[in-house]
């Protein structure tokens, strides 16, 4: 199993790479840690004429805490996301996502911005980035801008990243205390990939009823989702088990598109995404202090 | 076909090579260095036979292409050995019979060689999860966990000693 030929290129810094992705149009890939995109290039899923390969530039791979929001590179390993104390003190749920993330060995190469770009409907991180209204800071030869993360997984592998665009930063609202989260799935095998997980944040107003609730699904759809019927149900209410049970229950509304594959049939991943949010909501929920 | 030049260090030995752009590190390791050690599998970042270490970490090397891997310090398993001295994992894998065909033991060996530097003391259950992403279809995973509980114990005893 062979790549077909295509040619290479390892800009050095941020301006020649999107000078690069520019000239080249669709014609081009950008190459973070190469996890998925050398399996599809050796299947030859995908065939690009051009890979710019972005492990030389500088100042991808920071991760700061600034304005109130955990700020990671795109090219920061998923390794480092896992164990690094900014990401593990202002958003755990991302460093615990993060160790179903493939395997070790996956995750010392593979890169929080290129699982976000790839946008696998399966994939942890996207359903991460919408359950905590992550916003993505995208570079092209035209400037800067962001993307909430809930305008940004259109479809599998399909992003709102126009042409000659490059996510460069991912920002993550630190959560508050007093916020909890939880995440869950169902795999074949740990490391695989999920066939139906779920993402939730939960916090406690001041009056004791929940004041923020996100939960996002994954492996269910052809792309990360808000079951927004399931938040509804529980703002403003006191949680407690019957009224998580309740809310879950109301989980599988959200999936319009639905996946469905020889691991996991459509009817199967509906009927266990109430299973997940629930578990979800449930851990969600204990961290709180509901 | 686009050729990129590389330098990096493989088992201690500098190297500078000509690779195609489209050559993944594993089959530079194998056809171009001639180190067959590596083996492969499914090619595509499921088995884990191709399992090098990289600045001590382990990384599939069917999911590198070679000319990113320019600069990199890479361990394979024909340099864990010290002459005819093999590394305590080598040695444990023999003695508690972790291996029986040999085809996943490259990436077994070298990516329970990256825990115990991270972890010197794994759990059973560390163990079985750090070695879940490297696949064996004829040993049996029993002797090979037995065999990293092993090293573990030894290389710890080594340490205190």
């Amino acid at each position: 199993m062979k790549p077909a030929a295509f040619a290479y290129e390892r800009p050095g810094t941020l301006g020649e790479a999107l000078e690069v992705l520019a000239r080249h149009g669709s014609d081009a890939r950008p190459l973070a840690g190469g996890q998925s995109l050398v399996p599809m290039l050796s299947l030859r899923l995908a065939r690009p004429a051009l890979l710019v390969d972005l492990g030389r530039i500088a100042g991808l791979d920071e991760l700061v805490v600034r304005d109130g929001a955990v700020e990671i590179g795109a090219m920061v390993r998923q390794r480092r996301v896992e164990r690094d104390p900014l990401v593990a003190q202002h958003v755990p749920v991302l460093a615990a996502a993060t160790r179903y993330v493939g395997h070790p060995s996956i995750r010392n190469r593979g890169t929080l911005g290129g699982s976000l770009a790839h946008a696998d409907p399966s994939a942890e991180y996207p359903a991460v980035a919408l359950a905590m209204d992550a916003e993505m800071v995208v570079r092209s030869g035209r400037g800067e801008r962001t993307i909430a993360a809930r305008d940004f997984f259109l479809g599998p592998f399909t992003t709102a990243l126009a042409e000659g665009e490059l996510l460069v930063a991912i920002r993550f609202p630190a959560l508050p205390a007093g916020a909890g989260w939880g995440g869950e799935e169902i795999a074949r095998r740990h490391g695989d990939f999920a066939l139906a997980g779920a993402v939730a944040v939960l916090e406690r107003g001041s009056d004791g009823t929940c004041s923020r609730a996100s939960a996002a699904l994954f492996g269910v759809a052809t792309r990360p989702l808000r079951a927004t019927a399931v938040e509804q149900a529980l703002i403003g209410r006191a949680l407690d088990s019957a009224v998580l049970r309740e809310a879950a229950a109301l989980a599988a509304d959200a999936i319009d598109e639905p996946l469905s594959d020889v691991h996991g049939a459509a009817t199967y991943r509906r009927q266990v995404t109430p299973v997940v949010v629930r578990r979800a909501l449930e851990a969600a929920a204990a961290r709180a202090g509901f | 076909m686009q050729r990129v030049a590389i330098t990096l260090t493989v088992n201690g030995q500098a190297i500078s090579a000509e690779v195609e752009a489209r050559m993944t590190l594993a089959d530079f390791l194998r056809e171009q260095l001639g180190l067959t050690g590596t083996k492969l599998g499914c090619e595509h970042g499921v088995c884990g036979s191709c399992t090098v270490l990289w600045d001590g970490a382990a990384v599939r090397s069917c999911l590198v292409l070679a000319a990113q891997a320019d600069g990199a310090n890479l361990t394979t398993i024909e340099g864990l050995s010290t002459g005819e001295a093999m590394h305590p994992v080598q040695q444990a894998f023999w003695e508690h019979h972790g291996l029986q065909c040999g085809f996943c033991t490259p990436g077994m060996v070298l990516t329970a060689v990256a825990l115990l530097e991270e972890n010197p003391a794994p759990s059973e259950a560390e163990i079985r999860e750090a070695l879940s992403g490297n696949l064996c279809r004829c040993t049996g995973y029993q002797n090979i966990v037995r065999a990293v509980r092993a090293a573990a114990a030894q290389m710890q005893a080594g340490r205190g000693s």
